[in-house]
């Protein structure tokens, strides 16, 4: 199934160089999984603090689950904040 | 140096400046800062005075940190009635200026009544004069801070300044100090303009002192900086990209307030986050970000310092915003940028530099622009209004000529000075101004975030991030994450944060620094630098006792339960896109829960039984 990732901040140097605007689009399994995906990416797990998908947040509990379906975005980020 | 234990107060109507023991009764009770110069406002000021009037106060205040080797510890707050809601107005800066007050042996500084003539405090230690500021009124923050340096022939001398636009009347006016850094929020810079005040300019040179541990001092504040460098966010992401950073996280989530926040999610949001700031721009190849920046003491560094592209239509022809200077931070590229509609990186960054040139807030002058973009494609606002620009949402030119207006009150600038609540009533669409007790929101759309709706409503000095950020938790899972599209348990989140954030306000301290600390890692140098026991209980009691005095305040004022309240935008019409889709902010199901946490009546009044143990007046202020 299709997907799109977009790593941010400190991560966005795991991106490939065709990466537009922090984000590409993938072809992953059918039972690919939050944490799968960034696997993918090398990005390491424990940097991987924020992970959303559609803009939900993704509890570390359930990033080894299947709750990725076709069209879905994983966004991903390190530990942020502002103000 | 912890407490100097002195107040220096200026008496601008005599031209008078004396000296005073600083009340360490309410030092113990208030700490410092916020709390201890608003107990000093309470007591001095009638809370229905005319906030730009010679009756009312205005000061300038360290906390017992400010100045010593503890990280961030350069912070300074200004302390008054604000024009904007009436209601209490408290604003707090970076830079280098509270450091150097501290350093002159100043806790802070009281300015009262009115000068007949425009005037400039001058501080060098122990000495303290007005000066004549005939020369510098009706000129720019940045013109005055190189006169005044010029002047006294010494570059060291810290400047905090009001730009023409407080001169002329805008409503949400800051104080500028070192160029680009502000006390910017609730128009503090109108109140010290109505003083006929230009600036503050001080050096000091006492050094560090009063500390009543110093050994204890040294270990609490170096452990305190190894927590901040080590954690991700304080240590690696802030350093790296700012407050910025948030940019994409929040549109991501759906809460990013859009086109006057009749959108939660910007189209455009990527072109001008953090992460766009470092890269490459196709007119002349170079970054929008030049490097980043420190505060007083600072080891985080989040500051960002920005060059604008010398061919970019906002700057051509003006050598004089070619040079690096202070940069986008968040609150400024949401309200400059989404909230507006624009996605031009250094038309935003044109902006925020006139708004520090000329000392006013970007939060409330870009909502208030937004308010006028909608006005103008509802056809109330016409070309006739806006001198022929057509103020459409996205038109970066509309955003750079509104700036160059309101910077020196000229044309319809004058309107956009008024803020969005006063603009909007002006052209007869109250339900347009995106605001709460008359302050402007910030970058977070409350139908994405339901605990932020009610830290909006009942801040205290009007919709504000700063008094209570439960985007930390709700979003950002700091220091443990909560979902961010339920009301329950908000009521209770909203008021931990308000009150632990009302006594880091009252350190000296960054509220920065609570991304990686607690009040446990504050505490023991608080505890070390004080007289007196400050354990995590005892600052949380201070920070509950300034919240409730706060509040104590805006009810004498004239403020009630009523003010509480949210846009209806924002309780009736449903978010479109997002993980919020179909959600308003539901208000109603939590207020009447913070309003029994806080022991208040359900009319949101203190009880007399909570005023009593919290050490308050228990008939309130002014009874």
């Amino acid at each position: 199934m299709k997907l799109t990732v977009k790593l941010y901040a400190t991560l966005s140097h795991y991106l490939p160089g065709d990466a537009t605007e922090h984000a590409v689009t993938v072809d992953v399994e059918p039972d690919a999984t939050p944490f799968s995906v960034i696997d993918r990416f090398k990005v390491p797990r424990e940097s991987a603090h924020l992970v959303l998908v559609n803009g939900v947040y993704v509890a570390p509990s359930d990033r080894e689950s299947p709750v990725l379906k076709e069209g879905d975005t994983l966004a991903v980020w390190p530990p942020v904040a502002g103000g | 140096m912890a407490w100097t234990k002195k107040v220096m107060r200026v008496n601008l109507t005599e031209g008078t400046i004396s000296e005073e023991p600083l009340n360490m009764e309410w030092a113990n009770q208030y700490l410092g800062q916020r709390g201890l110069a608003t107990r000093y406002l309470v007591e001095e000021i009638d809370p229905k005075c005319d906030p730009l009037g010679p009756e009312n106060k205005m000061i300038m205040t360290t906390g017992p940190l400010t100045g010593t080797m503890a990280s961030t510890g350069g912070r300074y707050s200004v302390v008054t009635k604000g024009p904007l809601t009436g209601a209490i107005a408290c604003s707090n800066s970076g830079g280098f200026m509270g450091n150097e007050i501290k350093n002159a042996g100043w806790d802070m500084i009281i300015f009262e009544g009115k000068s007949p003539k425009p005037v400039y405090l001058y501080v060098e230690n122990e000495k303290a004069e007005l000066l004549p500021a005939d020369d510098l009124w009706g000129k720019s923050v940045w013109e005055a801070d190189e006169m005044i340096h010029k002047k006294h022939q010494d570059p060291l001398i810290r400047i905090a300044v009001v730009g023409r636009a407080a001169e002329t009347g805008c409503l949400y006016a800051g104080i500028i100090n070192d160029l680009h850094r502000a006390a910017g929020r609730s128009g503090v810079g109108t109140v010290m303009a109505s003083k006929n005040l230009k600036a503050v300019a001080v050096r000091g040179t006492r050094g560090v002192g009063n500390i009543k541990d110093p050994a204890a001092f040294i270990k609490a504040t170096n452990e305190g900086k190894k927590v901040l460098s080590e954690n991700a966010v304080t240590g690696e992401g802030l350093p790296a990209l700012g407050t910025q950073v948030l940019m994409n996280v929040i549109n991501e989530v759906g809460a990013m307030p859009t086109r006057n926040m009749r959108d939660v999610q910007f189209e455009g949001s990527s072109r001008i986050s953090g992460e766009a700031m470092k890269e490459p721009r196709p007119g002349d190849g170079r970054p929008n970000l030049t490097t980043n920046a420190a505060c007083f003491g600072c080891t985080i560094a989040c500051g960002r310092i920005s060059t604008i592209d010398q061919g970019h239509f906002t700057v051509e022809n003006k050598p004089e915003y070619w040079g690096a200077s202070g940069g986008l931070e968040y609150e400024a590229a949401w309200a400059l940028g989404s909230d507006c509609g624009v996605d031009d990186l250094d038309a935003l960054t044109y902006a925020n530099f006139l708004c520090n040139e000329d000392g006013y807030d970007p939060i409330s002058f870009g909502s208030t622009l937004a308010a006028a973009m909608e006005m103008y494609e509802m056809g109330v606002i016409t070309k006739e209004h806006t001198h022929g620009v057509d103020f459409s949402f996205g038109s970066a030119e509309a955003l750079a000529k509104a700036a160059e207006w309101v910077s020196k009150g000229e044309g319809f600038g004058k309107d956009l000075a008024l803020g969005s609540k006063r603009l909007c009533e002006k052209y007869g669409h109250p339900e347009l101004s995106m605001t709460v007790k008359g302050l402007e929101f910030p970058a977070y759309d409350p139908r994405g975030i339901q605990g932020m709706g009610l830290a909006y409503a009942t801040s205290n000095r009007g919709a504000c991030h700063l008094r209570g950020y439960t985007v930390a938790s709700e979003i950002l899972g700091i220091p443990e994450k909560t979902d961010p599209l339920v009301t329950e348990g908000k009521a209770d989140l909203v008021k931990a944060f308000q009150d632990a954030t009302a006594a880091v306000d009252s350190t000296g301290l960054c509220v920065f620094t609570t991304f990686a600390w607690t009040l446990e890692d504050i505490s023991p140098q608080v505890d070390a630098a004080c007289e007196g026991d400050w354990s995590v209980e005892k600052m949380l009691e201070v920070g509950e006792r300034i919240w409730n005095m706060e509040r104590d305040f805006n009810m004498a004022a004239g403020l009630t339960g009523k003010d509480d309240y949210l846009p209806k935008r924002l309780l009736k019409d449903a978010a479109k896109t997002g993980p919020a889709t179909g959600k308003v902010n539901n208000l109603g199901e939590m207020l009447p829960r913070y309003y029994e946490v806080r022991g208040w009546t359900t009319d949101g009044v203190p009880t007399r039984e909570t005023r009593e143990r919290l050490g308050l007046n228990p008939d309130g202020i002014g009874v």
